[in-house]
């Protein structure tokens, strides 16, 4: 089906900048999380339906897939949770507006408050992954 | 035929852009995808930690965490914000990147009934959980 509206340009002509990079993630984790969400309904199910069906899903958790999603299920999070607090500081026009768009003698604020958010969210996952790596050695953390 | 759709004729561009207006239903979305977003915050947080506490440990074990009161209101809370959220993102994916129409109607279609069973199917595994504590 033809539709006529007018098109960007190729993606491809622009210079990456940090904003790009946290739009695609935002995406890209977003999907993630959809299917991380599919294994939370599993583990509900599996612990309501009996031992039998716990131990599987416990099996899939532990296995090397298992701890795979699980892995990067964490880092999906924790970028999407910090990501999306700054998409909500910008919806509340924080950060983001006509200062921070128009001002083209610097660069916009928002690409600072995106290193932040990158920043934050890799210190986090990494924390949670070695707090996650203890508890599974045996750990008391 | 010009370079640019809108300039094809003696028309405004304005004037054929207005024609593809909005469908009026996006404030709604958009209303929606934050509310559940600002409850998803602390949700999420608490969830990682409730699932870290989990662990390692025995069947009966995870039954008697998940069958607390206070963990199964909040899983309820948990399933419902995280199915909505999700529709919601999947339902832009769908509409940025599937170009053909027959195709975006069907993901479109069994995105909600989807999103309504699974949010169902883990609501009802939790309350389960819970009435089987309680006797």
């Amino acid at each position: 089906m033809h539709n006529p509206r007018p098109i960007s340009p190729h993606l491809g002509i622009y210079r990456w900048r940090i904003n790009m990079v946290q739009s695609s993630l935002h995406r890209l984790t977003g999907l993630l999380l959809s299917a991380g969400a599919v294994v939370f309904t599993w583990g509900l199910i599996a612990a309501a339906s009996g031992p039998h069906g716990w131990q599987l899903f416990a099996e899939f958790s532990g296995s090397a897939i298992g701890l795979v999603v699980w892995f990067a299920w964490i880092w999906a999070l924790l970028f999407h949770l910090c990501n999306g607090i700054q998409h909500l500081l910008h919806s509340l026009a924080w950060d983001y507006g006509q200062q921070a768009m128009r001002d083209r003698t610097k660069n916009p604020s928002y690409w600072t408050t995106g290193w932040v958010v990158v920043g934050v969210s890799t210190v986090l996952t990494v924390l949670v992954w070695v707090l996650l790596v203890i508890r599974l050695t045996g750990g008391a953390a | 035929m010009s370079e640019f759709p809108g300039q094809s004729s003696v028309r405004e561009p304005l004037k054929i852009a207005r024609n593809w207006g909005a469908s009026h239903t996006g404030a709604h979305h958009w209303w929606l995808q934050r509310l559940t977003a600002v409850a998803l915050i602390p949700l999420t947080l608490w969830f990682l930690f409730f699932a870290a506490s989990l662990v390692q440990l025995d069947y009966a074990a995870v039954l008697a965490a998940i069958g607390q009161s206070l963990h199964a209101f909040a899983l309820i809370l948990l399933t419902v914000c995280l199915y909505w959220h999700g529709m919601l993102g999947l339902d832009v994916i769908i509409g940025d990147y599937v170009h053909t129409r027959w195709l975006e109607v069907t993901l479109q279609i069994a995105l909600r009934f989807g999103a309504f069973l699974g949010a169902l199917a883990t609501t009802l595994a939790v309350l389960a959980i819970w009435f089987a504590r309680l006797h």
